[in-house]
Order: structure tokens, then C-alpha cells, then sequence
């Protein structure tokens, strides 16, 4: 490895044990409502840098990720029930075999995620072999419906999922050292792909498919390459998620998931993985912010009645005029390297200096 | 000396859309070395035998052998590892990377590592990282952009634009060079530097030139030979001082000449 | 039903190869304007409808003005983003002011009639309805063959640029196209409304992806083949009903599947043309 990688690679684990110690402090101090948010954060992280993968950086528009975060959910949900929670919860119809014969223990976990993954990008695979060849505006459409047409199996097919009533009672193993981690490895680990040759002809995919082709890439290889890894972090986050707040139903993963992954990675621009970090940290906390503004507010002698779903009201504006005016996002496609922080902070030293 | 057997051969090529015969009946022979012309009316089916011969369209008759092998349908992408490269005629680069990064694609397809080692950041990914670069690199400085590396390449000036699209195919390895109008919007002194920095890769990377173009001073000047086309159909054929005689060449343009 | 809603994707699609996400819920627009008319304006039905229909109308070419213009230009993806936006903003902002409680909606006495017919007890709606669609289906088809502006419509979906430089002022005939859409969905909604009398802000999003799957089916940009289309899809959802109750919850499914299917197959429907791209 060269001077400049082991430099970088040294940095990001200092940063990595920085964030560790952050989190076993805040562990300690915080409250569990912010801790809350962080953990949905990292979650959304997680999840928008995988969409970033394949919208942004590949540019084929999937409008499917709140199906492949289903499927890791419902999944991850189903593995890590208590055999005692699957008679209760599932009486209208118990649950299929052999799933209703055993259960996942706690240390098995990080398995259940894994498979949960798994079984998301198996069905990014599957998808994504017909629908790639697709053009734009039909792809969305058909990942769109494939997210839908999970949403229907999930609500109806009893057996397996429990329909609309859903799954209560999954442990909660999810804390800020699961999600956390998570967030940062998926984070590393896409921006190393999207650095890499393979970012690039990824990339170029995304710039002039017929002239990225001429240059001997692989277009349909590739585009499912990105689908399926897109896949399986999305199914990761859907499982953090469902661990999270112990519960999963249909109508956690419903289009106005994969619309929040939308905004996410637009505002934070189509393309550039530290923006989608970022911007998820802001969605998670605007989430929460806006909550105030569904609430009654009373000021001095007046009370404003609260308005439910002003927050949708507010983000699908957002989206509007991102889009109309501002389309390249907070980061337009560039990103925060290393050389560009220590850069920076040269730049400093010599005005201090001066 | 020319080898006997021939780099590319097309053998009676033809490739209709539904109900327009685009090419008809197209036959040529590249030799190893050689720099050879293709020229005709707007619309005669220039570009479109290029499209055969790298695969974006597939002939509803003919073959086409490459180095002895019949690559006749192959997709573009594997045409390409068979070592034939490509221009556009309007120029396709990849518009938000940068210059380096636009060349760097072209290596991606002899990449050794699979696609987990720069997720795990291995360092045997690093090591072929670093070996494309300084190719990329030095190719870049063979066609004199290496001062513009870091640049988007949608932000380069029109003649800078069209060498890159050049270096970005000779990054490929070919044996043979498809130019589709390579002078097209360039002055005379551009012009003339092209023609000479054609001339120049032609020897320095030892490769087979089959070019398309309209500008005739380019042409006459560095093509060994020329193919004539029109209505899709070759008309002619020869030396550049036999297509300047023949009569059905210049009746087809009625005398267009730069 | 889902025929007008179709013609009208299927006319803004052909015209500016743009899958308007947002149709879906100028549908929704129109049963609650023409709602609010007749509420609380206490204005007589017919009369509301109309109103109701051409507020639609007027809304469609705001949308169009206001966020889909500006990127004419620009890629593909971010006209597609800007109408998922749209179309959510819509949603949600019909749920702030109205509630997502259903309201019921007035019908007239037309429509609430039951005949019997061969036995079979069957409301005036079911009649009406086809009725209806086919003579609007016939009103549109006269717009847009016989008409100059349905020239100029034409034109502008074959070759934009052209038509621009033969003078035809091109994004005025884009609105009037947005406008007789969303005026197409707007009574799409009503009738919508007139057979299941329950509307809430949400109920744009299902018909509305039908009436894609109908416009995809009929071949897109061919506006018989919408029509076409349309009754197809309502036929297949009647079918699976009729026939498979139990899986009746699985129709939304079967839909989309069905879109799907015909996307990957057959992109260019029963009808319609396919576009290529040049190299």
C-alpha cells in the first residue's frame, strides 16, 4: 500500500476509535430520546448510502429500497423471535414451518442481520436480472412496483408475516454500538468500492452507458453488481430497524420510506456518499424537529391546533425545490477525503502563521 | 512489411432497420499498419459500419474477423477486450469525472481484483490502483493533457475533449482504432495538428487506423487508403490519388471538397 | 375508469416521454374539488363537477409551469424526482387540510338508481360510467385528430425541436396537453367518486398506478390504446375478485405484476411505438 492509502486507512481507524469511545460515553450521559435518534440516524445511513449506490452513483433510479428493507426486517423479525412470542403473536395463522420451530439466541444476531442482507440482495438479484435492462423512467416503475408488491405479500400472506397486524415483541438488540458500527463499516466499505475501478465504471455507467460499454465495460454485470449490494444493505438497515423498535409491519415499509431515502440522498447530492451521511443525520433529526410542528403549539394567548403530516407537507416541498433549483444536492458528487480535511487544516496553520 | 492475413476483415456486411437498408453488401480488409479512410455523403452509412464492427448493432448478414476470429455480434464490451477501440462521432465522455478518471475506466476491464477487495480496502487492490494510475498517467502525457488531469471533462475546451476521448480508447489495448470524425468543428491549425498526432500514435502504439471523416485535407493527407460510401453500399475504393480521379466518387459528392 | 386516467399519462407521456407520478393524485384533486363545489358551495351537482374538473385542470398546468418546466432539460431522473415530490406534497397536503378521514361524497340520483337487469341488481354508476368514458374517449380523439391544436399535440410528440422552429409556440401546447389531462383525471375522479363514495386524500395512488399499468398495456402514447388498456385492467381486477376471493387482497399485486411483466416484454403494449436510442 502506498504512502497516501496507509495514511488514509490509519486516520479512519483513529476515527473509528474516537466514535467508539463517543458512543460508550454517550451511552453513559444521554438520554434515551436522543439516543433514539441517533440509532434511527445511523440506521438511515446505512440504508441511504446503499440507495445512494445504486441511484446516485450508478444512476438507475430504483424506487424499490423500502422492498429490500422489508425483506431484511421481516426476516431478521422472524429469525430472532422467541418461540414464546410466535405463539402469541401469531394466532390468527400460525407461523409456517420450519420458522416456527426455532429461534434465533442473542449472540446470534450479527448472523440474523447477515441473512437478513442476504435475503434482500437474493431478491435484488432476482429483480434485478429482468428489470435492469430497462430504461430510466420504466426501471423506476418496475422496482416501484416490486416495492409495492412486497408491501401486498407482507400485508397478506399470514402465514409468514402476519399480516397487517405484524410482529411485536422482537428483542431489542439494536444499541448505538450496532448501529454505529454499521454505519460506519457500509459507510467504508461503498465509499471504498465507489473510489475503486469499480466505482468508476460505475460511474461512467451513469454518464454515458453506450460509451462506458465501448470501453469494454460490462454494462448489465455491473448494474447488477451495484443492485445487489444495494440490496443487502438495505435489508441490513430494515433489520437494525425492526430490532430496534421490536415491532415490524407493512406499514413500516411502505413508499414513504423509500421517499425519505429519496430526499436523504438528494439533498445530501445524488452521488456523494459523505453527503448522504450527512443529510441522514439531518432527516433523523428534522424528523423529530418537525414533530414539534404537528404538535399544538401555544403561544402567548393562542393555541395553533397541531396539523398532522405537516412534516411530509414540508419534506416533499423540500424535495420540490431541491429539485427545481438546486439540483446538486449539499455536495454535488464530491466528497470529504482525508487529503481534502488535512488540506484544509494546512491552510489554517499558514493563516495563523501569517 | 504488412502481414498476408488481414487484422479485420467484413465480409459482406449488411444491416437493415426496419425496412431502411442502412449498409448493404459491405466488404473491407484492414492490414496490420495500415491507415485507412472512410469516406461519403452525410448518411451514406459511415457510422453505422462502425457500430457493426464494435457491436452496438448486430449485421442481419455478413461476418466480421477480427485477428482471425469471428467476433460478428459480439456486445461492445467484449469487442473491446478483442482489442478494437472507439471514438464518437459527437463526443461521448463521461462528463463529471475527471480527465484521469474518464482514462482510468478504460482499465477497469483488465482489473485482476474482484469487487470485494476495495471494499475491504486489501492492499493487493491498492497495488493495481497504483500501476493504472501511472499508465493513465503516462498516456495522458503521450497526447499532452497531462496538465489537466484533475479537470471535469465536460469543462475542457473542444479540441482537449477530443483527445481525451482518444486517450481514453488507446487505454484500452487495442490493435485497432476506430475514429468517427476526429477533426469535425476544428480549425485548420487543429486540423493540421491532428492529422500529425494520428500519424504519431499510429507508430507509437503500433496500431491499425480506420477513420471516418468529412474533412477532405485530412484524408487525402494521411490515409494510406479509402473506402468510399453511398447509400450504404461501397463505391470505391483505392489510394487517395484513385479517389480523387474517380468519377462515381465525385459524382456522389458533386464535388465536396474543404 | 381507468381508461381516462390513462389517456391522460399516456398523452404527457407521448408528448414529452415524462410519466407524470403526479396524475394520480390530480384524480384525487378532482373528486374533492368538485366535493368542496357542491358542499359547500351548495352549487347544483352537474354544475360543481364542472367546476371541479376545470380546477383540476388548472392545477395540472400550474404543475406543469411551476415544477416539471424548469427541468425540461435536465436529466431524466430529476423530472422523475420532481414529480414523486409533487405528487407526495399533494398527498400530504390533502391530508393536512382535510384529514385523512374519509368523507362521503354526494351522488346524484342518476347514478344511485338500481336497475334490474336480467335479474342482476346493478347500480345506474355501472352504466353510466363506460357510457361516459367512451364519449369522452370520442370528444379527445376528435381534439386530438381533427383538431389544429391536437395537430400541433401530435407534432410536438414526434419532434420537438422541429416544431418549435416551424413556429408552433411549443410550451403552450405542453400546458394545454397538461391541462386536458388533468381535466380527463379530475372526471376520472368524480366518477371514481359517483361508485365508491368514500374519498379520502390517499386515493389517487392506486388508481393512479393502474391507470398506468392500463396506459403501459394500450401501448403508450396511443391513446385508444389507453382506452384499451384500461378496460383490460379493470376487466383482469373484476376477474381475480370474482374468481379468487381469497386472494382478493393480492389484486393490487396481480396489477403490478402485470406491469411489470409488460414493461420487461412487451414496453411498447398492445398499440403503441417503442423508442430507440441512437448510438
Amino acid at each position: 500500500m502506498g504512502k497516501e492509502e496507509k495514511r488514509d486507512l490509519a486516520l479512519t481507524l483513529i476515527l473509528f476509535a474516537v466514535l467508539m469511545l463517543g458512543v460508550s460515553l454517550a451511552e453513559r450521559y444521554l438520554n434515551s430520546y436522543l439516543i433514539r435518534i441517533l440509532n434511527t440516524a445511523c440506521i438511515y445511513v446505512v440504508a441511504a448510502v446503499a440507495y445512494n449506490l445504486i441511484n446516485g452513483i450508478t444512476g438507475q433510479f430504483s424506487l424499490g429500497p423500502n422492498g429490500f428493507m422489508a425483506i431484511g426486517g421481516y426476516t431478521v423479525a422472524i429469525l430472532m423471535l422467541p418461540l414464546v412470542q410466535k405463539q402469541q403473536v401469531y394466532f390468527l395463522q400460525p407461523l409456517i414451518w420450519p420458522f416456527n420451530s426455532f429461534s434465533f439466541p442473542s449472540y446470534l444476531f450479527i448472523l440474523a442481520l447477515f441473512l437478513g442482507g442476504l435475503a434482500s440482495a437474493l431478491a435484488a438479484l432476482v429483480i434485478g436480472i429482468p428489470t435492469l435492462r430497462l430504461r430510466g423512467d420504466y426501471l423506476a416503475i418496475a422496482t416501484f412496483g416490486f416495492g409495492e408488491i412486497i408491501n401486498v405479500l407482507a400485508n397478506n400472506f399470514i402465514p409468514l408475516t402476519n399480516g397487517a397486524l405484524g410482529i411485536k415483541g422482537i428483542p431489542e438488540y439494536t444499541n448505538l454500538w450496532w448501529t454505529l458500527n454499521w454505519a460506519f463499516w457500509s459507510v467504508f466499505m461503498i465509499k471504498g468500492l465507489a473510489n475503486s475501478s469499480f466505482g468508476r465504471a460505475l460511474k461512467a455507467i451513469r454518464e454515458n452507458e453506450v460509451a462506458a460499454e465501448a470501453m469494454g465495460v460490462n454494462l448489465f454485470r455491473h448494474k447488477l453488481l451495484s443492485f445487489v449490494l444495494s440490496g443487502f444493505f438495505a435489508g441490513v438497515a430494515g433489520g437494525l430497524f425492526v430490532t430496534l423498535i421490536s415491532t415490524v409491519s407493512p406499514s413500516l415499509f411502505t413508499f414513504t420510506m423509500t421517499f425519505n431515502l429519496l430526499i436523504i440522498i438528494v439533498l445530501g447530492g445524488l452521488g456523494s456518499i459523505t453527503g448522504s451521511v450527512i443529510t441522514a443525520f439531518i432527516f433523523a433529526f428534522l424528523q423529530e424537529i418537525l414533530r414539534v410542528v404537528e404538535a399544538p403549539i401555544t403561544i402567548g394567548a393562542w393555541t395553533f391546533p397541531g396539523i398532522p403530516g405537516m412534516r411530509m407537507v414540508v419534506f416533499s416541498v423540500l424535495l420540490v425545490v431541491m429539485m427545481i433549483f438546486y439540483r446538486r444536492g449539499l455536495f454535488g458528487g464530491k466528497e470529504i477525503s482525508w487529503q481534502l480535511v488535512i488540506d484544509w487544516i494546512k491552510r489554517k496553520e499558514i493563516k495563523i502563521e501569517k | 512489411m504488412k502481414n498476408k492475413e488481414p487484422l479485420l476483415s467484413l465480409e459482406n456486411l449488411t444491416v437493415a432497420f426496419g425496412g431502411l437498408v442502412a449498409v448493404s453488401d459491405f466488404s473491407l480488409q484492414l492490414f496490420s499498419g495500415d491507415l485507412v479512410g472512410l469516406i461519403g455523403p452525410n448518411g451514406a452509412g459511415k457510422t453505422t459500419v462502425f457500430n457493426l464492427i464494435t457491436g452496438q448493432y448486430c449485421p442481419n448478414k455478413g461476418r466480421i474477423i477480427f485477428q482471425g476470429k469471428d467476433i460478428t455480434g459480439f456486445s461492445p464490451d467484449v469487442v473491446t477486450t478483442v482489442g478494437i477501440a472507439r471514438t464518437f462521432q459527437n463526443i461521448r465522455l463521461f462528463g463529471n469525472l475527471t480527465v484521469l478518471e474518464n482514462v482510468l475506466v478504460s482499465f477497469h476491464v483488465r482489473l485482476r481484483s474482484s469487487f470485494l477487495a476495495p471494499m475491504l480496502s486489501l492492499p493487493s487492490y491498492w497495488r493495481e490502483e497504483r500501476a493504472i494510475r501511472k499508465e493513465a498517467y503516462e498516456l495522458l502525457e503521450a497526447v499532452g493533457l497531462e496538465d489537466v488531469t484533475k479537470e471535469e471533462a465536460q469543462a475542457l475546451p473542444y479540441g482537449e475533449q477530443r483527445r481525451l476521448e482518444i486517450a481514453r480508447a488507446l487505454a484500452t489495448h487495442p490493435s485497432l482504432l476506430l475514429l468517427d470524425e476526429p477533426a469535425a468543428g476544428m480549425n485548420p491549425q487543429e486540423t493540421q495538428e491532428l492529422m500529425k498526432f494520428i500519424q504519431k500514435i499510429r507508430d507509437d502504439f503500433k496500431l491499425t487506423i480506420f477513420l471516418i471523416e468529412h474533412d477532405m485535407k485530412v484524408v487525402m493527407g494521411i490515409c494510406e487508403r479509402i473506402a468510399v460510401m453511398d447509400f450504404g453500399m461501397k463505391i470505391a475504393e483505392g489510394t487517395p490519388e484513385e479517389i480523387r480521379n474517380n468519377s462515381r466518387v465525385i459524382e456522389a459528392y458533386l464535388g465536396v471538397e474543404d | 375508469m381507468y381508461a381516462l386516467l390513462a389517456i391522460g399519462y399516456t398523452l404527457v407521456y407521448g408528448i414529452l416521454g415524462f410519466i407524470n407520478f403526479a396524475h394520480g393524485d390530480v384524480f384525487m384533486l378532482g373528486a374533492y374539488f368538485s366535493f368542496f363545489m357542491i358542499g359547500i358551495f351548495l352549487l347544483p351537482w352537474w354544475l360543481g363537477v364542472i367546476i371541479g374538473v376545470v380546477l383540476c385542470s388548472i392545477v395540472g398546468m400550474s404543475i406543469e409551469r411551476v415544477a416539471y418546466r424548469p427541468l425540461r432539460n435536465a436529466p431524466r431522473i430529476s423530472a422523475l424526482i420532481t414529480a414523486v415530490g409533487v405528487s407526495f406534497f399533494i398527498e400530504n397536503l390533502g391530508l393536512v387540510t382535510v384529514g385523512a378521514r374519509p368523507k362521503g361524497f354526494p351522488r346524484p340520483e342518476l347514478m344511485k338508481n338500481v336497475y334490474i337487469l336480467a335479474g342482476a341488481r346493478i347500480q345506474g354508476v355501472t352504466f353510466w360510467v363506460p357510457i361516459i368514458s367512451i364519449l369522452v374517449l370520442l370528444v379527445l380523439l376528435y381534439l386530438v385528430y381533427r383538431t389544429k391544436m391536437g395537430m400541433a399535440m401530435r407534432a410536438v410528440s414526434k419532434d420537438m425541436e422541429t416544431t418549435r422552429l416551424m413556429g408552433v409556440d411549443v410550451d403552450r401546447i405542453i400546458l394545454y396537453t397538461f391541462a386536458l389531462g388533468s381535466a380527463l383525471a379530475g372526471i376520472g375522479g368524480v366518477l371514481w367518486a359517483c361508485k365508491y363514495p368514500q374519498i379520502n386524500p390517499l386515493m389517487g395512488t392506486f388508481p393512479g398506478w393502474k391507470a398506468f399499468t392500463a396506459a403501459v398495456v394500450g401501448g403508450i402514447g396511443n391513446v385508444v390504446g389507453a382506452m384499451v388498456g384500461g378496460f383490460i385492467i379493470g376487466l383482469v381486477e373484476i376477474m381475480i375478485v370474482a374468481f379468487f376471493p381469497s386472494l382478493s387482497g393480492y389484486r393490487d399485486a396481480f396489477v403490478f405484476s402485470i406491469l411489470i411483466i409488460f414493461l420487461l416484454v412487451k414496453p411498447s403494449g398492445i398499440l403503441g411505438e417503442t423508442m430507440k436510442e441512437k448510438v
